[in-house]
C-alpha cells in the first residue's frame, strides 16, 4: 500500500530524516516510535505530500507522491501534528468545508452523521471550535481526517492534550480503524504503539532503528529472566541459598518487607525457568515463598536502549561505552537483536543499488 | 478551489475583518464623493475616483493580509497543502474570494452617485437647454473598470506580501508601503527630467495607464497591464508555496 524508498529530506546541512525505508501493507497499523525530533513528522509530511523529499521515492497505492500528488492526497487522510482547525467556524462548517476541499462523492449528511458517530462529535456538532477543549478539538482533527474514507490514515501524536479517558478512546478508534484502512500514527509514548498497533518502527536521528512486528517484541520481552520473591526465612541464609544456585544468576534483597517475608529480587540465567525448582527448594527448607512475581521486560527499557544503542554508535567513544554495557542486561540483548533483524530487513526492502 | 473560495467569503462575513472593510470604503467613499462633486457643485466624477485609489492602499491590505499568514500561523494550511488541491487551486480561491468582496462594495458604493443623478434630474426639468446635464455615464463605467483592474491587481500584490510571512500587521504595512509607492511613483514621474527614467517610473506606476478609463476610453493595454500584474503575483505566490515545499 505504502511504499518508501530511501527518503531523505534535509533543511541546509541539517538532514531530518536520512535514508529511511519501509513498506506498509493494506490495513496494517504501523507505529513510528521515536524520541522528538527523530524524524517521524518530517516523513509523515512528506508522505501526506506538505512537503518534498530531497530524494527517495514515496509511493501509495502505486503511485508516486511526486508524479500524481492530487490522486496520491485522495488516499489520505492525514491528522497534524497541531490539528488544523479553523477557530471561528462551528464543527459542523469546518466539517462541511473539509468535505468540500476533498471534493467528496459521498452523501453529504449521512457520511458526516457517520464520522461524527464514530469520534463522538455529535454533542458539539454546532458549537464553534474555538470554544471546544483540546480533546475535542483532537477529535475534530481526526473527524476531518476521516472525512471522504480514505484507505490511508495517517495520524501525527493523535493523543497528545487528551486526558486518560480520552487516550483510551482514540485508541480504541484508531484499533477500529485499523480493520479497513491502513493507519501510520506517530507517537513517543510506548505503551500507545504497544497497545495499539500491528508494527512498530522505531526512528532516531532520522533513521530506522528497528522495523519490527508488535507481538514479536513483546514475545522478547515477555521471555524474561527476572523475579521478585517475597521468601519467609531468614534473611541471609535466603540470600546465600538464592546465590549458591548454578541457575540463578544475580539476587539481592530489597529494602520492602511483607510481615516476615522480605523481599529479594532475582535474576536467572538466561532460558531457565527457575520458578519450579525454587518453589521446591524453598519448601523443602520450610520457608514458604509467599509471593513470586515475573517482571517483565516493558517496551519502554527496549525502546531506550534501541535508541542509546544507536546513539552510542554514533561517537567511537560513546560506542566504546555501550559495547561495554551490552555485556549487562537483556533489554541490550533484545535491543541488539532487534537492530541486527532489522538491518537485514532494511536491506530486503529497499536494495542499495536498486534506486529506480 | 471552489471550497476555498466560499470559505474565504464566509470568513469575511463572519468575522469583524469584512465588516471593518466594507465600513470604511463605504463611509470614506460617501465622504469623498460628497467633497469632490457636491460641495464643489461639479459633476465630474474623475477626481472621486483618483481618491478612491488612494483609499485602495489603505483597504485592500485589509482585505489580504490574513489569507496566507493566519493560514500559515495557525498551520491550517496543513490541511489545505494536504487536501487533493492545487495550490494554484489554493490561491486563486482565495484571490477571486477577495476580489468578489472588493468587486462587490465597488457596486455597491455607486449610491453615491445617487444624489448627483437626482440633482441632475432636477436641473435637468427646469433647464430649457437642450444640453446634457448630470454625470457622463462613460466617464464612470470606465473609472469603475479602471479601479476593479487596479484593485485586482492591488489584491495579487496583497496575497503575495501575506504569503511571505506569518504576521498579519507586518504583511499589512508591508503591503500598504508597496502600494503606495506604486501609485506615488506615478506622482513623481511627472517632475522626473530624464526620459529613461520617467518612462521606467510611469511604467512601473499603476495610475499612468488609469488616465484613458477616467476620461471614459476603453484601454485594452491597460486591461493587459493590470491583469497581467494581478497573473505574475498569484504566480509568484504559487512559486512561494512550492518553494517552501521544497525548502
Amino acid at each position: 500500500m505504502i511504499k518508501i524508498e530511501h527518503l531523505v529530506k534535509s533543511y541546509g546541512a541539517n538532514t531530518a530524516v536520512d535514508d529511511i525505508s519501509f513498506e506498509v501493507a493494506r490495513g496494517e497499523i504501523v507505529g513510528l516510535l521515536g524520541p522528538n525530533g527523530a524524524g517521524k513528522s518530517t516523513t509523515m509530511n512528506i508522505l501526506a505530500g506538505y512537503l518534498s523529499s530531497s530524494a527517495g521515492r514515496v509511493t501509495v497505492d502505486g503511485l508516486n507522491v511526486l508524479d500524481e500528488p492530487l490522486e496520491v492526497k485522495r488516499r489520505i487522510g492525514y491528522l497534524p501534528e497541531q490539528p488544523p482547525l479553523y477557530l471561528d467556524m462551528t464543527v459542523e462548517e469546518y466539517l462541511i468545508f473539509v468535505y468540500n476541499l476533498k471534493g467528496c462523492t459521498l452523501n453529504r449528511t449521512k457520511h458526516l452523521a457517520e464520522i461524527c458517530e464514530v469520534v463522538k462529535l455529535t454533542d458539539v456538532y454546532h458549537r464553534l471550535i474555538k470554544n471546544l477543549s483540546k480533546g475535542f478539538r483532537q477529535r475534530v482533527g481526526i473527524a476531518q481526517a476521516l472525512i471522504g474514507n480514505p484507505p490511508v490514515i495517517i495520524f501525527d501524536e493523535p493523543t497528545v492534550g487528551l486526558d486518560p479517558k480520552q487516550i483510551i478512546e482514540v485508541r480504541n478508534l484508531i484499533r477500529t480503524l485499523g480493520r479497513d484502512h491502513t493507519v501510520i500514527l506517530s507517537t513517543h509514548i510506548l505503551q500507545e504503539v504497544q497497545a495499539v498497533c500491528d508494527r512498530i518502527i522505531i526512528i532516531n536521528k532520522g533513521k530506522i532503528v528497528a522495523d519490527e512486528l508488535t507481538e514479536n517484541i513483546n514475545r522478547v520481552a515477555a521471555n524474561t529472566c527476572r523475579y521478585q520473591l517475597k521468601i519467609c526465612g531468614p534473611q541471609r541464609e535466603v540470600l546465600a541459598m538464592l546465590r549458591d544456585r548454578a541457575d540463578v544468576a544475580y539476587a539481592e534483597v530489597l529494602a520492602a518487607r511483607d510481615g516476615d517475608a522480605y523481599v529479594y529480587h532475582v535474576e536467572s540465567q538466561r532460558g531457565v525457568d527457575i520458578r519450579k525448582s525454587l518453589f521446591f527448594a524453598f519448601s523443602a527448607k520450610g520457608w514458604p515463598i509467599v509471593g513470586m512475581e515475573t517482571l517483565g521486560l516493558n517496551l519502554e527499557d527496549i525502546f531506550i536502549s534501541v535508541v542509546d544503542r544507536t546513539n552510542a554508535e554514533d561517537g567511537t567513544k560513546k560506542a566504546a561505552k555501550g559495547r561495554r554495557q551490552r555485556t549487562g542486561t537483556p533489554e541490550k540483548d533484545i535491543a541488539q537483536s532487534i537492530l541486527d533483524a532489522t538491518a537485514a530487513k532494511q536491506e530486503q526492502i529497499a536494495p542499495m543499488e536498486g534506486d529506480e | 478551489m471552489f471550497a476555498i473560495f466560499k470559505k474565504e467569503l464566509r470568513a469575511y462575513l463572519t468575522t469583524p475583518i469584512g465588516y471593518v472593510y466594507v465600513g470604511i470604503f463605504l463611509a470614506v467613499s460617501a465622504l469623498i464623493c460628497a467633497f469632490t462633486t457636491l460641495q464643489q457643485a461639479s459633476y465630474n466624477t474623475s477626481a472621486y475616483f483618483q481618491y478612491l485609489l488612494f483609499l485602495l492602499i489603505v483597504l485592500i491590505p485589509i482585505l489580504t493580509m490574513r489569507m496566507f499568514a493566519e493560514e500559515r500561523k495557525s498551520r491550517t494550511e496543513q490541511l489545505l497543502l494536504t487536501a487533493p488541491v492545487t495550490i494554484t487551486g489554493m490561491v486563486l480561491g482565495k484571490f477571486f474570494a477577495a476580489f468578489t468582496l472588493f468587486a462587490s462594495t465597488v457596486v455597491v458604493s455607486c449610491v453615491n452617485f445617487l444624489p448627483l443623478i437626482g440633482y441632475a434630474v432636477s436641473e435637468q426639468s427646469i433647464s430649457t437647454a437642450d444640453t446634457h446635464i448630470g454625470p457622463i455615464g462613460g466617464q464612470i463605467i470606465g473609472c469603475l473598470i479602471g479601479v476593479l483592474l487596479i484593485g485586482a491587481a492591488f489584491i495579487a500584490i496583497g496575497l503575495f506580501i501575506s504569503s511571505l510571512t506569518e504576521n498579519q500587521l507586518a504583511s499589512a504595512i508591508v503591503t500598504i508601503a508597496v502600494l503606495a509607492a506604486m501609485v506615488f511613483v506615478g506622482i513623481i514621474a511627472a517632475y522626473v527630467n530624464s526620459p529613461v527614467l520617467r518612462t521606467v517610473l510611469d511604467w512601473v506606476s499603476v495610475l499612468s495607464r488609469y488616465d484613458n478609463f477616467s476620461m471614459g476610453l476603453f484601454d485594452f493595454s491597460a486591461l493587459l497591464y493590470y491583469v497581467s500584474i494581478a497573473g505574475v503575483f498569484v504566480f509568484l505566490t504559487v512559486r512561494i508555496y512550492e518553494k517552501r515545499r521544497w525548502g
